[in-house]
Order: C-alpha cells, then sequence, then structure tokens
C-alpha cells in the first residue's frame, strides 16, 4: 500500500531522550508505529516509555541488538550531520531527518558521503513521512488523513497537513505522504520521491506541493512529462514572495531570476501538468 | 546574511586577493581626507545592499579630493531601493583593461559549490548568462577534493586570460576557495576582476553572501551584520524567534509554518487585495508568542485586517485558540481580526472562540476572501 514506510519499518529514533524525540516517539508508538531502538550518546543502557524502549549509545549497537533498518533524527542541529553520517555508517536504509538549521556545507558534505552508499535520506528539515494505517516516522499528524490510492510529496510541514485535510473532506485518502524537507541541499528530492510512487502498485496519482527556491520542480516536471504513467497535480507556493527573500525555509528564496512560483507554474502547465491555483482546488483536479 | 563591498574586500585582502586601495567613511570630510591620501583619482562607492546602485548614481568618479566630498556628502543623503546610504568606500581609481567575472557560489542541484567564469565582467552574472551563455564556464567542486588547479586552468583558458596573469589568477581563486569554505559562505563574488591599466589583476567589487544556519560557529562574523539595512520589525521579530518579512499590502496574516504563510499570502492576492507580510509563528503558539506576532503586525500602519490561519497538527486547535484570546485581551487591536483554525481539536477550538466573540471562519477560502473585504470596507 505504500512506499518507504509499512508495518515492517523497524524503527531507531536517534536522539530519542530529548524532549521532542521523546514526545513524538510517544505519539508515534500510539499510532502504530513500530519503534525498536533509541540512540542518545551516553545515555545507553538506559529505557524509555515506560520501559518499552531500549537507549542505545551508538547506532551500531541499536541496529546489532534490535534489527532495526530505519532512523529517524531529532538530534540538535549542532550534531545533526554527524548524526546521519553514523547512521549511513551503519547500513541503515532509510533516514529520516527532522533538525532544522543544518549548514549547508555540512549537508553539501553528507550527499558526497551518501552519493556512494546505498542509504536513502529525507530531509533534513522534514516532517517525515506517513503510511496512513501503517507507519508513521516524524512529525505528521497521523489522524488527519486516512488510507487510500494518492501518493502526497512536499517541501512543506502544515501545508501538506492542510492539503491532507483537504482530501479527508474530499473522502480522498493517501498511499504515502513524504515530506522532504524545506532545506536547499535534501537527501532526496521530488524526483526520488516520484520515481517510488511510480513503480508502486498502490499509488495511482500523485499531488505535488512545491514552493519557491532551488529547481526541484523543474526537475520533476521534466520527469513527469517524460516519465510518469500516473497523473500528478501539483501546486506551487509563494507567488507573492519577493525576490532575494528567505521565507521561513532556508531553501524557500528565489536567486536572481531563478526559483520564482510563476516560473515553476509555467514549466508544470507548458508540460501539460494540472496545477492547482490553491489548495482546496486539488481534489477537483484529481482523476 | 550579506557583507557590504567593503567588508568584502577586508576579508578578500585577508586572503590573498589584491583589491584597490581604498577605505570605507561615514562623513565626507573623512572622505575627502582619504582621497587626500590616496593621492590619486578615487571612485566613492554607497555602501548599501542593494542591486542598481550603479544605475541609482551611488557611484561616482571624484578627480579631486573637493569632489569626492561634495559627491559623498550626495550619496550619503541617497536611499537605494528603500535602502539608506550611511557609509561609502572610497578607492582608488582603476583604468580598466578587461573585466573578467569570478565567483563560487551553491549548486542546488548538484547539492556541491560551483566555480564560475566569465570572460566578461562587471555586469550581472546572469545577465550574461542569458545572453552569451558561451561566455560562462562553470565547474563544480568536490567536497572530499577542494579546488585543483588544473579546473582553475580550464577557468583560465575559457576566459582567455593571458597566460602572464594565470599565476595570480590560481592565486585569487584558491583565496575565493577558502573563504567560501571557512567562512560558511553561500556566495563569494568578484564581479569585476579587472586587468588594470598598469597591468594588476585585481578585485574592483566583491560581493560574500554567508549561510545564516552556519553562523553559530562565526560569531566573529555575526558583528558585520549592519543592521541599518533591515527593517527593524524583522529585526525586532528575530528576538522572539519569529520570522516576519514586510510587504507592501493591507492585510496583515499570522500562520503557522513557512509553506503555509506562502500560500495564505498568495491566498489574499488572489482574493483581490495584497499581504502585508510573511509571518510563521512556527510550533507550539502560546499566548506570548501570539501576542509578540500580533504587535509586529501592528507596528505597520498599513494593516486593515488580519488573518490568523492555524492548522493544528501535533498542537492542539484548543491549546492555539486560548493562546489567540489571551493575546487578544491584551493587545486589543481595533481592526477587524479574522481567524481560521483548522486540525487537530478544531472543534474545541472553535467554541472558545465563538464564545470570546471572535470572528472564526472554517475554510481556507473564506477566510482569505473575508479579510481582503473587510480591508475593503473600512
Amino acid at each position: 500500500m505504500t512506499i518507504l514506510i509499512d508495518k515492517e519499518t523497524r524503527l531507531i529514533i536517534q536522539g530519542i531522550t530529548g524532549n521532542e524525540g521523546l514526545f513524538h516517539a510517544q505519539r508515534m508508538l500510539l499510532s502504530g508505529t513500530n519503534i525498536v531502538a533509541g540512540v542518545t550518546p551516553g545515555k545507553g543502557g538506559e529505557w524509555v516509555l515506560n520501559g518499552k524502549i531500549p537507549v542505545f549509545d551508538t547506532v551500531h549497537s541499536a541496529v546489532e541488538t534490535t534489527g532495526g533498518n530505519a532512523s529517524l533524527i531529532f538530534v540538535p542541529l549542532h550534531a545533526a550531520a554527524d548524526a546521519i553520517l553514523e547512521a549511513i555508517d551503519s547500513q541503515i536504509l532509510l533516514i529520516v531527518c527532522v533538525t532544522e538549521g543544518i549548514p549547508i556545507y555540512d549537508m553539501m558534505m553528507v550527499k558526497s558521503y551518501l552519493s556512494k552508499k546505498l542509504s536513502r535520506l529525507i530531509g533534513p528539515n522534514s516532517p517525515g513521512l506517513l503510511s496512513p494505517g501503517e507507519s508513521n516516522v516524524g512529525i505528521i499528524p497521523n489522524d488527519i488523513v486516512k488510507p487510500g490510492n494518492i501518493g502526497l510529496v512536499s517541501r512543506s510541514g502544515t501545508l501538506t497537513y492542510e492539503v491532507m485535510a483537504v482530501l479527508n473532506q474530499n473522502n480522498l485518502g493517501v498511499s504515502t505522504c513524504v515530506g522532504i524537507g524545506g532545506d536547499p541541499i535534501l537527501g532526496s528530492g521530488f524526483l526520488e520521491i516520484l520515481e517510488l510512487f511510480e513503480e508502486d502498485p498502490h499509488t495511482d496519482q500523485v499531488i505535488l506541493v512545491g514552493e519557491i527556491g532551488g529547481r526541484d520542480e523543474e526537475i520533476a516536471a521534466d520527469f513527469i512529462s517524460k516519465k510518469m504513467t500516473k497523473p500528478v497535480v501539483a501546486y506551487v507556493a509563494g507567488i507573492t514572495a519577493p525576490p532575494g527573500r528567505r521565507m521561513g525555509h532556508a531553501g524557500a528564496i528565489i536567486e536572481g531570476r531563478a526559483g520564482s512560483a510563476q516560473e515553476k507554474i509555467n514549466t508544470f502547465k507548458n508540460l501539460g501538468i494540472k496545477v492547482a491555483t490553491y489548495p482546496e482546488e486539488i481534489p477537483a483536479l484529481l482523476k | 546574511m550579506k557583507l557590504h563591498e567593503y567588508q568584502s574586500k577586508q576579508i578578500f585582502s585577508k586572503f590573498g586577493i589584491p583589491v584597490p586601495r581604498g577605505r570605507v567613511a561615514s562623513s565626507s570630510a573623512s572622505v575627502k581626507q582619504i582621497a587626500e591620501e590616496l593621492g590619486s583619482k578615487v571612485v566613492v562607492k554607497a555602501q548599501v545592499l542593494s542591486v542598481g546602485r550603479g544605475k541609482a548614481g551611488g557611484v561616482r568618479l571624484a578627480d579631486t579630493p573637493e569632489t569626492a566630498e561634495t559627491l559623498a556628502t550626495q550619496i550619503m543623503g541617497m536611499t537605494i531601493n528603500n535602502l539608506p546610504v550611511y557609509k561609502v568606500l572610497v578607492d582608488e581609481a582603476i583604468n580598466i583593461q578587461k573585466e573578467l567575472y569570478l565567483g563560487i557560489a551553491i549548486d542546488r542541484v548538484n547539492s556541491l559549490p560551483v566555480i564560475i567564469a566569465s570572460a566578461q565582467g562587471g555586469i550581472d552574472i546572469e545577465e550574461i548568462a542569458q545572453n552569451s551563455p558561451e561566455k560562462i564556464i562553470k565547474i563544480n567542486i568536490p567536497l572530499l577534493l577542494g579546488l585543483r588547479e588544473y579546473q582553475i586552468r580550464s577557468l583560465a583558458l575559457t576566459t582567455d586570460l593571458p597566460k602572464n596573469y594565470w599565476r595570480l589568477f590560481m592565486a585569487i581563486a584558491n583565496g575565493l576557495w577558502q573563504i567560501f569554505k571557512q567562512y560558511d559562505a553561500t556566495l563569494v563574488e568578484i564581479n569585476p576582476l579587472v586587468i588594470s591599466g598598469d597591468s594588476r589583476l585585481l578585485a574592483l567589487d566583491g560581493k560574500i553572501e554567508l549561510d545564516d544556519n552556519a553562523l553559530f560557529r562565526h560569531p566573529d562574523l555575526v558583528e558585520l551584520r549592519d543592521l541599518d539595512m533591515e527593517d527593524p520589525i524583522e529585526i525586532e521579530a528575530r528576538k522572539y524567534g519569529l520570522t516576519y518579512i514586510r510587504m507592501n499590502g493591507d492585510v496583515g496574516c499570522m500562520v503557522n509554518g513557512a509553506g503555509l504563510a506562502m500560500t495564505t499570502m498568495d491566498m489574499i492576492q488572489l482574493f483581490g487585495s495584497e499581504p502585508a507580510n510573511f509571518l510563521d509563528i512556527g510550533g507550539g503558539a502560546g499566548a506570548e508568542k501570539v501576542a509578540a506576532a500580533f504587535r509586529l503586525i501592528l507596528s505597520d500602519s498599513k494593516v486593515k485586517s488580519v488573518l490568523i490561519n492555524i492548522f493544528g497538527g501535533i498542537t492542539r486547535c484548543d491549546e492555539v485558540a486560548k493562546g489567540i484570546i489571551k493575546a487578544l485581551d491584551k493587545i486589543k487591536p481595533q481592526i477587524p481580526i479574522i481567524l481560521r483554525l483548522e486540525g487537530n481539536n478544531a472543534k474545541e477550538g472553535h467554541e472558545l472562540l465563538a464564545r470570546a466573540k471572535l470572528n472564526v471562519v472554517d475554510s481556507f477560502n473564506e477566510a482569505a476572501k473575508l479579510a481582503v473585504e473587510s480591508v475593503h470596507k473600512a
């Protein structure tokens, strides 16, 4: 029914003993996510969440003992790049980084290293993933949308929840929702997630929620028009955003002439891809 | 964070990149003195973090120290793209033989730094890219290797740089790369890099932009921030950990999440008005944060109505509603406030707001429409 995460996902949470880590671990556990371990350097041997989840000092030891195959990172920004590298080196296949504010240089380093490895990174500055009824990895609320056949991929957080709520009101459900993150350098772009949705037998159509900055939407548009058989509806936020200003997300900036919402919308439309003017219009454009 | 030309050139000097002799000044009297010291024709350049200062008359050539003083007085009274000019850079005037472009930026598509050179300089690099893309060469810098000499030779060759300047060009490119790496820059740019009449290769203008997310490891660079170049409301917002960006419209907005905040602005425009600001209050949205956000929005006198758009994901809407009621009670705004609360516990939130006699709207579209209409009524 899903991409990237499902009931088989055995999740490790890096930074599980912090406020955010604990809060979301508790929440994810209640929504059925199979959390097998936490990692906090110096706190190995402790147990959290009423003694249900063991804490390890390193990702490597957590994997060895529990067989974890995915990792979610809540580590503070000074240590977050290191946490991603540790997960890569522990052969974790899916790494999701929620942490916001990692320096660009550090992320370019991480990506250079990642390109030679098998791990897939989602984020940083990502709200995570949700396969309703299956697994919830990150901070996306699990109860605002039901399972269905629509794949949702987005650079945003609350805007994605807004889209999910609109789908729910129209009695539509989601296979998997992926928040790729709001940073300029991301582990996975729209392209990589669209490839997965295209292959997933339970996803029939896809919603792409983009915003100003970078060329990720343009690259996605090219792939959709050339390679995808499934219909895609796009929405791009930031038509009113002024050039040269970072609109909240580190990656949301129109640089010179590149990255404006209008340019992205034109690219989609010129390639015959439907673009919603506002979120509530999306259901009408779906098949 | 953007640095001024004079700050960038000081850093260039530190890294062995030749720049014209010159100094920054904030009074016309000291401009005269600097010009006298330089003992040559000088260029007086407005130090303002905006493009188009040349076209606005912010860069002028002066034959004598007296002219430099007069011009400085004019320039320091100017406003360029809404930014005041408080400082000028006084540089020795350079006789230009050839202008090139050399810069390092972030290539988001390849997730690597990219060094860019062009045989044509002195104008906007994007203009060159559009009009004569064949004149531009771009090379990605592999992070694990750094900038290599063979790459720099390719740049020199493509830009037709005479071979007697190659050694110096190599040092300049390396200097730029060191600055980019050591300062966590997102852009270091020499435009133009010139060959002077007396056969020197030097940076006539310079631009450095730093990664805001990396400033925590460069406390010395944070001090270079020029608050005169920023909107006072934006400076105030930063103190509360809020991101506020001033716009030109009359509908204020307060939203949780950057993407939703942009969409809210777009919707205000779609329904016939313009947003007064971008404001992301983030998660949580307790009374104190909401109150601070209100004060920021209302300090802009153009604002005639305020749209609050909150999507309660993890945060419960009733908690947010309590924060809003408390904040409004404290601030007592005299203009229409339109609220829209959706998501987790929305019903409970709506009940609380209705009891406090606040205007709650169910749909996003309706809320945006109402916020715009109430401006036209006001």
